[in-house]
């Protein structure tokens, strides 16, 4: 396949970099239960990595991998050219990587500006005391972060409800405001867990456009899960398909498509 | 006054009043615009230099005198910057509606041969790259919003700050002859062209000379007493003729400043943070925003309510008259001045209404309980009446002279008079030069003396001398038995209720009248949650059977109204249908500005009309809409042809609303 150092450039034109972050031979257990098994795959620098799988084919286990929140019993997770040891999440997110979750989990009663600051954590350092003051370094803190939120609001279209609180919002809008609290961390690898799960037709293009914007812009390299096998289609570059635990496939959307055992696993074997 | 002297040494165009404002008024705000959360700011000083900087860059872009520019963007500093900057270099700006899709824009372009286009985004850019085929002299594209634009062949596409960068680079070679370039114009060179909306055929375009604009604005200016410490919040579409007059040609002649909205969803907070004194809304928003106050009340607590009541009942006796500063005793001025500190200045501050000293509205008729419920709460809202052809001022009302139902008295330096068939024209210095390419339509509509035809019929009110609008003059038809049919008067009525949000109305050469109803999602919405009615989109709403019967209330008010009025009580509505689509000017069937176009609707939903008149009780039908990107889909629906009570005229007696 490709080569680990060198990138590639896409049809459309976007220059793909080396690989950033690399799965060896992950296997996950719960109990009896093998989440995931043997499972080798990477993600480059600047690209849009999808995993697809049918239900309960453990991919958000993998993204899950990903992010830290689990430990695989079996394998290894290289990032940037190192071996990973076992982390907790806040560490991993330390390390640059931001996430979306399935089920959207914002705090309902804070408004969207407040939600996105949120993403802005880890960068902020100033005390408790000078917090209550806001003088000196929190405050030059604040108004550093702020920018960089607000420019995030404006990428993804979210002035009008900059002080609404999330609770208030339709589920489109709060998908949205979870990708932008994501994107104010500045992540060099954004997981996206089912970003467009539930959405209508015209919510689902909308999220599409930006996640497609946000890598080109930022060149942010993206991981996502996704069930729309249409969507996916449209955005990766590269697809990873899981069935079982089981990597069943690997490749450009065009490859994947036409493997057997993709169809299989998505359209059914017929029994004789 | 000293500055009308001015005009005629050295004040002959926006270039040289943008000269003025940077030296005069050089540290004080000309431009803001909310981005990133926060007011930036651009002096007159600032802005001249941003101004020069594209007009460099655009005389080393290759634009010549005489090219066309068009601009197509929604309101922000940058597109007001290249509209003077675009005139300093001696070409002639061309702002389009940015919401126009692409082959409306394709003929507009092809018309004024436009070689250079300055545009917002990818969307717009995206739109021009599709129709580039058909227009041959096209040539450079400037955007100003770089995102998602960076895969794009920039051969001929450049961006704004780009540009302005390259300007400013050959700030030597080019200085000089910017120079001359702008010494060159006088009150005689061309200002600006825009598009008419046109309710029937083509667009026209409207060539006002920098004369048109300045004297334009000067006299409005001094007539509502306009000054340098104005705030405006400039949100209405660019491509109008309202926009450029306020914030351009009254805005540089006064030196105010102009606030740009952060995004047309923010404008309401924008608004609110900028608090305007001058303020200018079609009557589409204040009836969108009254209505949202009401549906606000309602839901409000009980005491609140009772508050909001109380106060109101007396603001709507005592209001207008305060604001008018005629005599109130001194007990209703008490109760006033309390409904001012609890409700009134709390609720004109939520509307962004708290500081406004001038306010205007004008291109449709206002319902009178709208009017009358701004005016109750102290706020100066007045009407005039319009068109680009006479660079907005037609007529205006002077303070304290204000009414719902006239749109006031001729505006200074402008004639009016009325032809025998009832036919407004006027003439004045604000009256347009020529449509471009347009000889016929020019000779039709300006005679050798300057009279303007505006095809409204109207006449002077008796005592007061106002000018009253009674229709568009074309519109008005006969009625098969030979009475008069004013369609709009009647489609006013029915829109004057919140639950409507247009109507048409038929009649012409017909035995009755029957009307297309289309409701308005907002209130009906609200209406049907707040009584429980379920529904999944706005067609199934628009058909469910209640919201037919209280349109069918609506209607049968209207035509008791009607039965009032000796003229016109035969245009009572028999028949009416509740339309499954909102009426669109992306299928055609409104202008740009919001205004019906009776024979494409006609013609679309023949079917539809067909069944007013043959009697039928529903009517299945298929509709094809244009979705926001061009593509096509059609709806289907089988629509509810309801018959409405309509009172007995003939003329013997004259029967009580039962």
């Amino acid at each position: 396949m490709l080569d680990a150092s060198e990138g590639f450039t896409t049809e459309d034109g976007r220059k793909i970099g080396g690989v950033v972050m690399e799965m060896k031979h992950i296997t996950l257990r719960f109990g009896g239960v093998v989440a995931i098994q043997d499972i080798s795959f990477d993600i480059r620098q600047g690209e849009v990595r999808a995993i697809i799988g049918p239900n309960g084919a453990g991919k958000s286990s993998m993204l899950n991998v990903i992010s830290g929140f689990y430990n695989p019993q079996e394998g290894e997770v290289w990032y940037k050219g190192a071996l990973r040891p076992p982390m907790k999440p806040y560490q991993v997110a330390r390390q640059g990587i931001a996430r979306t979750f399935q089920n959207i989990a914002l705090f309902e009663g804070m408004s969207v500006l407040d939600n996105v600051m949120t993403g802005r954590i880890r960068q902020m350092n100033a005390g408790l005391f000078a917090q209550a003051l806001w003088k000196g370094k929190a405050e030059r803190e604040e108004v550093e972060n702020r920018e960089v939120v607000e420019k995030v609001i404006d990428f993804l279209e979210i002035q009008h409800i900059r002080k609404t609180p999330v609770g208030r919002l339709p589920y489109g809008l709060k998908k949205r405001v979870e990708l932008a609290r994501a994107l104010a961390a500045e992540p060099s690898i954004l997981l996206l867990d089912e970003p467009m799960a539930g959405m209508n037709v015209e919510e689902k293009e909308d999220m599409s456009r930006f996640i497609l914007d946000v890598n080109d812009e930022f060149g942010t390299t993206i991981a996502l899960i996704e069930h729309d096998m249409g969507v996916v289609m449209d955005l990766s570059d590269r697809v990873v398909v899981m069935d079982y635990g089981k990597k069943i496939g690997d490749g450009t959307p065009d490859e994947v498509r036409n493997n057997q055992a993709v169809i299989d696993a998505y359209l059914g074997v017929a029994h004789d | 006054m000293a500055q009308s002297s001015q005009a005629t040494e050295g004040l002959g165009s926006i270039p040289t009043l943008l000269q003025r404002n940077a030296k005069e008024y050089a540290n004080r705000p000309a431009y803001r615009e909310k981005q990133f959360g926060i007011w930036q700011c651009w002096t007159w000083a600032e802005a001249e230099k941003e101004i020069e900087a594209l007009a460099l860059g655009l005389i080393n872009l290759g634009v010549n005198e005489g090219d066309f520019v068009a601009v197509i963007g929604r309101n922000r500093p940058h597109f007001y910057w290249s509209m003077v900057a675009a005139q300093s270099v001696g070409a002639i700006p061309v702002p389009l509606y940015q919401d126009a899709a692409a082959e409306e824009m394709a003929y507009v372009m092809e018309h004024c041969g436009a070689r250079f286009a300055i545009v917002e985004d990818q969307e717009q850019v995206d739109k021009m790259i599709d129709i580039q085929d058909q227009l041959h002299q096209f040539e450079h594209m400037i955007y100003v919003d770089p995102r998602g634009m960076r895969k794009y062949d920039h051969h001929k596409l450049h961006t704004f700050t780009g540009i302005q960068d390259q300007g400013r680079a050959a700030y030597w070679e080019f200085i000089e002859d910017l120079k001359a370039r702008r010494d060159k114009l006088n009150y005689d060179s061309i200002c600006v062209m825009l598009y008419t909306s046109g309710t029937t055929g083509k667009p026209k375009g409207v060539v006002l000379s920098n004369r048109n604009i300045i004297e334009a604005s000067r006299s409005s200016a001094e007539f509502d007493h306009l000054n340098r410490d104005e705030e405006v919040l400039a949100y209405l579409p660019m491509a109008w003729v309202g926009d450029f007059i306020f914030s351009i040609g009254q805005a540089y002649w006064c030196g105010f400043c102009v606030n740009c909205p952060e995004s047309p969803e923010t404008m309401q907070t924008d608004l609110r943070e900028i608090g305007p004194t001058y303020y200018f809304a079609p009557p589409r928003v204040f009836e969108t925003q009254l209505t949202n106050v009401m549906i606000r009340m309602e839901d409000a607590g009980r005491f609140k309510k009772w508050l909001f009541d109380v106060f109101m009942a007396n603001a709507r006796k005592v209001g207008p008259a305060i604001l008018d500063g005629k005599p109130v005793g001194g007990w209703d001025r008490l109760k006033y001045a309390l409904g001012n500190l609890f409700i009134f200045g709390p609720l004109k501050d939520t509307l962004g209404f708290g500081r406004v000293r001038v306010g205007y509205t004008a291109g449709e008729a206002i319902g009178p309980e709208i009017f009358e419920f701004y005016r109750s709460l102290g706020i100066n809202l007045k009407q005039l009446y319009g068109q680009t052809e006479a660079s907005v001022f037609i007529t205006l009302q002077p303070d304290g002279e204000v009414r719902n139902d006239t749109v006031g008295v001729a505006a200074p330096g402008v004639e009016i008079k009325i032809d025998p068939s009832g036919e407004v024209f006027y003439r004045g210095p604000g009256t347009f030069e020529y449509y471009y390419k347009n000889d016929e339509s020019t000779k039709k509509t300006k005679d050798p003396e300057g009279w303007v035809a505006t095809g409204d019929a109207g006449f002077f009110e008796e005592g007061s001398g106002h000018l009253r609008i009674i229709d568009r003059a074309k519109d008005v038809g006969k009625m098969a038995d030979g009475k008069m049919f004013a369609p709009k008067y009647v489609e006013n009525k029915l829109k004057f209720y919140p639950n409507i949000l247009e109507a048409v109305v038929f009649g012409h050469q017909r035995d009755v009248c029957t009307a297309f109803i289309n409701i308005d999602l907002t209130a009906v919405g609200n209406w049907a949650e707040r009584n429980n009615i379920g529904y999944a989109s706005y067609q199934e709403l628009a058909g469910h059977p209640k919201v037919l019967e209280m349109i069918q209330e609506h209607v049968e008010e209207v035509n008791r109204s009607l039965a009032d009025d000796p003229m016109l009580s035969h245009c009572q509505v028999h028949r009416f249908l509740v339309l499954h689509k909102e009426l669109d000017a992306d299928d055609g069937e409104m202008t740009r500005t919001r205004k019906v176009r009776r024979g494409v609707i006609a013609e679309k939903f023949e079917d539809l009309l067909g069944g007013l008149y043959d009697g039928s009780k529903e009517i299945f039908t298929t509709t094809e809409v244009t979705y926001e990107d061009g593509r096509k889909g059609a709806i289907s629906a089988t629509l509810a042809i309801r018959d409405a009570k309509v009172v007995p005229v003939p003329g013997n007696t004259k029967v009580a609303a039962e």
